[in-house]
């Protein structure tokens, strides 16, 4: 098989994969447990993304006041919390990664 | 609020994707780097950018092709890679359900994970200020009519910086140092948009246990550790709503 036909391939099995259930869900009535299950989605994937980077910067579980990528991101949470704001959050954990990296 | 015009929330959503975008530039350079490495062609690396259109996926190709991988096997890893963005479109899809054909067509192909997390948010936070402001059914159905521009913003706004930093990464190589750090970036905009969605004892649980669930999972090939980690979490979320 040729390499460019391969990853056209890969390609649509991508798409389609996006496309699957809003295609699928566009004539169906969704029933109520459906949503409820659904809305639980984006938390659950967003929490199994961030707590690796977190936790495991480097590919294993790293606990330590050494891991600058979990303090930095602790922050964030906090700020997050308290203030509601993305770009404040972004901001202040990005600035504190920094100046960790400068100071150790 | 602006709401109610169509390139408003459509720039709100390129807006909403800025601070993302400086994650994926790096992300993106590195990819076009190992392109390079693995000896693929720079016509086939930056087209893998727009067939494809999935970072973590076409960095995996690199890696398959380097060794020099039968294309049937590079086919069914993508596939892999790729399961969680099922979840992705059942999770949008009740906010697409009233567009037409054209619009799913054109949204599903921008379903990344980054404009992904930042319209889901946007939606599911839209959807609480108007349950409590308790407006009626015209109102709501006015109020939402452009949001899918939203998505549009941001899945465009990702789109563009993918291509673009793609061929940077082809041309230029890697040249961000990795101790700008940049890619922390995309955790950090994860962090924002995720924090204001815990607000009960089920979410509690459901965003806990995904947590620990992708750590133990860590290891699992092809980002299947992700996707159990996320299904064991809105098992969770449901049961722990179902009794409290």
């Amino acid at each position: 098989m040729n390499i460019w036909l391969a990853m056209v391939i890969a390609g649509v099995i991508t798409y389609l994969m996006r496309l699957s259930l809003i295609l699928l869900f566009g004539h169906l009535e969704l029933p109520g447990w459906f949503t409820r299950i659904l809305r639980f989605v984006p938390l659950a994937v967003l929490a199994a993304i961030i707590t690796p980077e977190l936790l495991m910067p480097k590919g294993s579980l790293w606990l330590s006041v050494d891991n600058l990528r979990l303090l930095a991101g602790l922050v964030a949470i906090g700020v997050a919390w308290k203030t509601r704001n993305a770009v404040v959050t972004i901001l202040v954990g990005m600035g504190v990664l920094w100046i960790l990296q400068f100071i150790c | 609020m602006i709401r109610c015009d169509r390139w408003g929330e459509f720039w709100a959503g390129v807006r909403a994707e800025v601070p993302i975008l400086f994650g994926v530039l790096p992300f993106g350079m590195i990819y076009g780097a190992l392109a390079m490495e693995a000896g693929m062609s720079a016509a086939l690396s930056q087209s893998l950018s727009w067939i494809v259109f999935a970072g973590s996926a076409q960095i995996v190709i690199t890696q398959l092709v380097a060794y020099g991988v039968p294309n049937l096997v590079i086919i069914l890893t993508v596939a892999v890679v790729n399961l969680r963005h099922v979840l992705y479109s059942a999770s949008m899809a009740p906010y697409l359900q009233k567009l037409s054909l054209a619009w799913k067509l054109i949204l599903s192909y921008l379903l990344t994970d980054e404009a992904y997390a930042v319209a889901i948010t946007y939606y599911e936070r839209q959807d609480l200020q108007d349950k409590q402001m308790d407006l009626s059914a015209m109102a709501l159905e006015r109020t939402h009519e452009y949001r899918h521009y939203f998505l549009l913003g941001a899945g465009v706004a990702l789109w563009m910086t993918w291509q673009l930093s793609t061929s940077a990464g082809l041309f230029l190589g890697a040249v961000i140092p990795e101790s700008w750090s940049l890619d922390f970036a995309l955790p950090l905009t994860f962090i924002a948009l995720v924090t204001p969605l815990i607000k009960d004892r089920a979410s509690v649980a459901s965003a806990l246990v995904a947590g620990i669930a992708a750590l133990v999972a860590f290891n699992m090939p092809y980002k299947l550790g992700l996707v159990a980690a996320a299904l064991v979490g809105i098992l969770v979320g449901v049961v722990a709503e179902k009794y409290s």
